[in-house]
């Protein structure tokens, strides 16, 4: 990825996270944290993560900022707007960063950088041409990486149980939020 | 070409934000969304280091991907049990700011 794609979705991504903690008004912070995530997309991207990529589009920005704003404009939220922040407390959040990035910063600086190595379609297609010939065949053909299919490959024969289990996960739920949201009567 | 550090340098202040927004934000729904943030900014290091450190065979490392595939999947569902745990809490107090819940202050 160029370094400028690179600094310019980094900055959409930062700025969008700190306006999502400094906007006043929910749906402000909701729709900067829509430009967060699309950032962050580009990022994954950018990273040969194609399909993360487009699924933090469709899940985060897509599904979970409507149910976000959905739930922000059913509570109507207009009395909440006019409260001052404690002073403690916008300390504390200041001092957390500031304490985080130091750290980060330290353990960065100590530990060796790496340059993005260059991926091996040829040998991806070698490992790959008994698992699965449809994706050796675009990987050495095409001169692409068949990010989608690699992850359904992997997924459904290195995690089939785990997937299994979440879709337990999101039956759970989905029961859940129903008995959550039933206006209790009795 | 951005290098690894710069990567996790992005990520680990997209954390820092979210951390702070959890700290110093009152409204319970803005805490949530920061929680969002702070759980992306994982997955972007996740995706980093599956694509610096390749496989044997030269490809990006799949099973990170997974990771961020179950963890994005975990968080939707979260989400939805969160927001409808808020609409129930808004229902029964009238508020979703956090300094006026301290029914269970000691």
């Amino acid at each position: 990825m160029p370094s400028l794609l690179f600094w310019f979705f980094s900055l959409l991504m930062l700025i969008g996270g700190i306006a999502v903690v400094a906007f006043k008004n929910p749906v402000s912070c909701a729709l900067s944290m829509v430009a967060s995530f699309v950032g962050l997309a580009g990022l994954f991207i950018g990273l040969n993560a194609y399909f993360t990529g487009i699924i933090q589009i469709l899940v985060y920005a897509g599904a979970i900022m409507v149910l976000f704003l959905f739930i922000i404009m059913l509570l109507d939220l207009k009395v909440e707007t006019g409260r001052k922040p404690k002073l403690g407390a916008v300390a504390a959040g200041f001092v957390l960063v500031i304490a985080f990035a130091i750290q980060l910063i330290g353990v960065l600086s100590s530990s060796p950088d790496k340059e993005l190595p260059k991926l091996d379609l040829a040998a991806g297609a070698a490992h790959y041409q008994d698992l699965s010939p449809k994706i050796a065949n675009t990987l050495s053909v095409d001169q692409k990486l068949p990010d989608v299919h690699i992850i359904g490959q992997t997924l459904f024969t290195g995690y089939n149980l785990p997937l299994q289990i979440l879709g337990v996960l999101l039956l759970v739920a989905t029961v859940g939020v129903v008995v959550l949201s039933k206006r209790q009567t009795n | 070409m951005a290098t690894l550090h710069q990567y996790l340098l992005v990520s680990g202040l997209l954390f820092a934000i979210g951390l702070a927004g959890v700290v110093l934000r009152r409204n319970i729904i803005i805490v949530f969304m920061c929680l969002e943030l702070m759980l992306s900014a994982a997955n972007l290091t996740l995706i980093a280091f599956s694509r610096f450190n390749l496989t044997s065979y030269g490809l990006p490392d799949p099973n990170s991907q997974m990771l961020v595939f179950f963890v994005i999947t975990v968080a939707a569902a979260e989400v939805a049990v969160g927001l409808a745990i808020i609409v129930a809490l808004y229902r029964a107090r009238q508020t979703i700011h956090t300094d006026d819940l301290t029914s269970m202050r000691g």
